[in-house]
């Protein structure tokens, strides 16, 4: 088991990591999420074309850069942490489930950048729906696509996310139940690993804060009411960043672990990243309740993030029946 | 000899000569005998060059590597070995000397330790000296050719078998309290040394009270400089982490009443809250394992993890109570209340103990965790609990830890740190 990242996915994260903070700091995610399409096209076009990381883990032969989804995961956790906008997971779920079930013409567009896709969720609502190329269907063990169909956008909570109500349907893609069950998992994975980010995003603002917002002559970090907090936000972090790891060790390495795995990832994170998040709302006191500060954003993004994939008590009833309890 | 040859030949030396039995705790007062076979067990491991492997080799050590330690480590995994009684000597007192201690020190002392002959016990915690240790109030007073202490030490673990304790104790009150500190060897056999046991909430003495009335400590009994006390039980509680993170997790949950793999077979899972309840139990547990296992990763890739083994600590204590409070939650009133002395009874606490308390038996285990805990067993886990709570530092200094050493946040106001101990207020004294 690997827990802990290689050098090469480190350097990965650092790309990742200075891209985002060149070309999508808190400004320009404020200025996208107020834009009509609700982000901005050229940062997604150079993240998927440039940095090519729609495809990392479309195998090469399908045109991706066959990386595993521990690189993934580090992907995610710097895209959640900058609380990207735009279509880079509706579109990452799309070629997780296109990869494990085989299908190779869509995919190639995806892998390539061309493409922008999403996959229908409960009550056919998808992420950045209106706009993706491609609506995916899971229906039984096919997974259907359409280019076509109504779509009506959503009002959502989060406001650096869009969804839309879709039409499900569309011409059969492919076939694959065990594809489509896997698929499910990394879908999980995946979530998980945009969770940690947006935690330890949360936690970071919220200790640099208490390191220089004075109250009674101090600064609020030097008061236990605060420390004892942060110190335990960030045990959480710590487990956070463990589980996510090893959920991604196992979807690369051991399929045998990765249902509960991914079971686990996601009846941790989900509750860990709004915890944190709320608690670093609290703890910047009344700044943290106004729309300039980005504290919101991020308590916004940890909700609905936590519902994404079914209400939390979905992935503690599928941890329940995987112990067999 | 490479690493996979050394690890087989521990293997085979384990095999042929430690068995699967109780670490040792249970050779109490109450049984004179277990310690006596404890040590014959040490002797053996020690003529098998097994123990002290990464100690020097002038000193009696096998002068090996981390790697040769983590090997025997991670054989000796499969056996409980008796080693309980040596365990503040193997990974604390004898660690200090190697680092501190004079020559003649070693040279007396770090044999027998290693081979059994001597049990040790480590002496700075006080009733008035908690959390913050340098605190204390034991006196050692300058006399000829060496000092004499009066004073009273707590939670001392193995100290009513110790022939050796480390000591610290007040050299100087006339400074501030960090620099007035010394620490000593101190022969638990002398006149005016009284170690009594400290019945625990558990209704057992898992520790003991110490007295020391007018004791004479020799000169060269000093362990490092005169007035440098604290740095060194700093040194000493260094080795204390180290090999408490060493031996964290080693401990088997098959017989644990209050581990998942027991409540999954007592509780009603077929309700749905009991179910979820189990699925929390669960996630908080795989939680820290894998919290766990990344330290020690990391710690092999050459990322000390400092204080971030604080916040795993932190996160231990938080899941022993809940685990404890969930097991005699789902239980019900049978976990609260029992038939003394029924089959596997696993609790001689409670009242009317006369004979003072029976230290240790069956330490932990508690029954056969096939029943819901109608055998005190419950009992017995949900009364331990705190402990891990409070042992090795509190969860409120845990929190401090992290936040100051991980976090870098300020430290706590520190009123007292250039003031003299002696104007330094005490506990119970009013307000000035």
């Amino acid at each position: 088991m690997r827990l802990v990242p290689t050098p090469e996915q480190r350097e990965l994260r650092d790309a990742v990591c200075s891209f985002l903070a060149a070309a999508s700091p808190m400004p320009a995610v404020r200025r996208a999420m107020e834009s009509e399409p609700g982000h901005d096209p050229e940062v997604y076009r150079r993240l998927a074309g440039e940095l090519g990381l729609t495809g990392l883990t479309v195998p090469e032969e399908r045109g991706g850069t066959g990386a595993g989804h521990a690189e993934l995961a580090v992907v995610l956790e710097e895209t959640g942490a900058a609380l990207l906008p735009g279509p880079f997971l509706a579109t990452t779920l799309a070629a997780i489930l296109l990869t494990e079930t085989g299908e190779k013409e869509i995919l190639a567009g995806v892998a390539a950048g061309t493409t922008t896709a999403t996959v229908v969720l409960d009550g056919n609502r998808a992420l950045n729906g209106a706009e993706a190329d491609v609506v995916l269907t899971i229906d039984g063990d096919r997974v259907l696509a359409r280019t076509d169909g109504e779509r009506r956008a959503l009002r959502t909570l989060d406001p650096t996310r869009r969804q839309a109500l879709v039409e499900p349907g569309g011409e059969v893609a492919a076939v694959s139940a065990a594809g489509i069950a896997r698929a499910r998992d990394l879908f999980a994975v995946a979530v998980a690993a945009e969770q940690l980010g947006v935690l330890r995003a949360s936690l970071e603002a919220i200790v640099a804060y208490s390191r220089i917002r004075v109250a009674f002559n101090r600064v609020i970090g030097s008061y236990q009411a605060v420390k004892h907090r942060l110190a335990d936000m960030h045990c959480t972090l710590e487990q956070a960043e463990s589980i996510v790891r090893y959920a991604a060790w196992a979807a690369d390495e051991a399929p045998a672990e990765l249902p509960g795995a991914a079971a686990l990832a996601q009846a941790y994170l989900g509750r860990a990243c709004f915890e944190v998040a709320s608690g670093s709302l609290l703890l910047h006191g009344g700044i943290g309740f106004t729309w300039e500060h980005d504290a919101h954003l991020y308590y916004k993004r940890a909700k609905a993030d936590e519902v994404l994939l079914g209400p939390p008590r979905v992935h503690r009833a599928r941890l329940a029946d995987l112990l067999e309890l | 000899m490479d690493l996979e040859e050394y690890r087989r030949r521990a293997r085979t030396w384990l095999e042929a000569n430690a068995q699967d039995g109780p670490d040792g705790r249970a050779g109490g007062a109450s049984d004179p005998g277990g310690v006596a076979a404890a040590k014959e067990f040490m002797a053996k491991l020690y003529d098998a060059g097994y123990s002290g492997i990464t100690w020097p080799a002038e000193w009696g050590g096998q002068g090996l590597t981390q790697a040769e330690e983590r090997a025997f480590a991670a054989e000796a995994a499969a056996f409980t070995l008796p080693t309980y009684v040596f365990s503040i000597g193997l990974g604390m007192c004898g660690p200090t000397l190697v680092d501190l201690g004079t020559d003649a020190q070693r040279r007396r002392h770090l044999r027998p330790l290693l081979r059994g002959e001597e049990i040790w016990c480590q002496l700075f915690s006080e009733p008035a000296a908690g959390s913050d240790v340098a605190a204390l109030q034991t006196r050692a007073a300058a006399t000829d050719g060496g000092w004499v202490v009066d004073g009273q030490k707590v939670w001392t673990s193995v100290a009513q078998h110790a022939d050796w304790g480390l000591l610290l104790a007040r050299t100087d009150p006339d400074v501030p309290k960090h620099k007035g500190l010394t620490m000593f060897i101190v022969d638990m056999h002398a006149p005016g040394v009284t170690v009594r046991p400290l019945r625990d909430m558990t209704g057992r003495a898992h520790f003991n009270e110490i007295f020391f009335d007018g004791v004479h400590i020799p000169a060269e009994n000093v362990v490092g400089r005169v007035g440098d006390g604290w740095n060194c039980a700093v040194t000493t509680l260094l080795h204390e982490r180290l090999s408490i993170a060493g031996g964290v997790g080693m401990g088997g949950q098959k017989d644990n009443p209050v581990a998942f793999e027991a409540l999954r077979r007592t509780a009603d899972t077929a309700d749905p809250v009991v179910r979820d309840r189990l699925v929390e139990l669960h996630i908080r547990s795989r939680a820290l394992a894998l919290f766990n296992q990344r330290l020690a990763q990391e710690t092999k890739a050459g990322i000390f993890p400092g204080a971030r083994g604080s916040a795993a600590k932190l996160l231990l204590a938080e899941l022993t109570m809940f685990q404890a409070d969930l097991a005699t939650s789902l239980a019900g009133p049978e976990a609260v209340a029992w038939i003394e002395d029924g089959p596997g009874d696993a609790s001689p606490g409670g009242t009317g103990n006369g004979e003072g308390p029976g230290v240790g038996t069956g330490d932990g285990a508690g029954g056969d965790g096939g029943t819901a805990g109608g055998d005190g067993g419950l009992a017995h886990a949900v009364s331990l609990a705190p402990a891990m709570a409070l042992g090795g530092g509190t969860n409120e200094i845990m929190r401090n830890i992290v936040s100051e050493r991980v976090l870098n946040l300020p430290p706590e106001p520190r009123t007292d740190k250039n003031v003299p101990f002696k104007e330094l207020r005490t506990s119970g004294e009013a307000p000035r």
